[in-house]
């Protein structure tokens, strides 16, 4: 099986009642793809934190899973602010999110992280004032 | 211990139950929806005080098995909506998360 399956969301910046949309969807259709539960339960987790960051940080952007034989693949690609200082980012606890954010229990400091420790590989590549993109990828078959 | 008879056996209040058959075991408390979703297991009862319709989301994406609102806290009637669409089952407990943790014990 060469060819993959690919998924397009667009994530709507102004909304957190919508926010998450994209992410249970992709549950869905992964489920539909036979894929073991824990691995669909930790993807769409990561991808749900990265959608809200993208809603709080960034005024939106685009989520694209792609499916692959042996891996699955998130590309989430905004034109927000980006992020100066990654590693201090990514860092448990931190977060720039304000007040009424927080309000609605989102800003704790642990989308990053949790994006990390839900995936095999996580790659962000971010320009101050351009936009970030974030690449997460989950292997199926692990050993 | 199914939701339905762990519900009845603990004196909650059913917000929705689209899946009253689904098996409980452990119990996660805790506000902070990122918390929740790094630390909570599938098949948890998730102890909350939040109201806002993200924890239908959040419930759903970490595949807890039910959400029970501690102290009474009431939802919006679209957020119920929301949940059931979603097969997620919430109930009611009139005290706070301790207590209603207490309550649990023995039986997830």
């Amino acid at each position: 099986m060469s060819e993959c399956l690919k998924f397009h969301f667009d994530v709507d910046g102004e909304n957190f009642v919508s926010a998450g949309q994209a992410s249970v969807q992709v549950k869905k259709n992964l489920r539909q793809l036979g894929l073991p539960p824990e691995i669909i339960r930790q993807l769409s987790i990561a991808m749900y934190e990265g959608e809200i960051n993208m809603v709080i940080h960034a005024g939106g952007g685009e989520a694209d899973v792609t499916v692959y034989e042996d891996r699955i693949e998130i590309v989430l690609t905004d034109h927000g602010p980006g992020i100066a200082d990654i590693s201090l980012a990514m860092q448990e606890g931190y977060s720039t999110a304000t007040e009424s954010v927080r309000a609605l229990g989102f800003g704790a400091g642990m989308g990053l992280p949790n994006m990390k420790r839900y995936t095999d590989e996580m790659a962000i590549d971010s320009v101050v004032g351009k936009g970030t993109v974030i690449t997460m990828c989950v292997y199926l078959n692990k050993q | 211990m199914t939701v339905g008879e762990l519900s009845k056996k603990c004196g909650f209040v059913t917000v929705c139950m689209p899946e009253p058959d689904r098996e409980v075991s452990g119990c996660y408390i805790g506000d902070l929806l990122s918390w929740v979703m790094g630390r909570a297991q599938s098949g948890n009862a998730w102890i909350t005080i939040m109201s806002n319709v993200n924890i239908a989301a959040v419930a759903s994406l970490t595949d807890v098995a039910v959400i029970i609102l501690a102290e009474g806290v009431i939802l919006d009637e679209s957020v119920v909506a929301v949940a059931s669409q979603k097969g997620i089952n919430i109930v009611s407990s009139d005290v706070p998360a301790f207590e209603t943790a207490m309550k649990l014990g023995g039986c997830v």
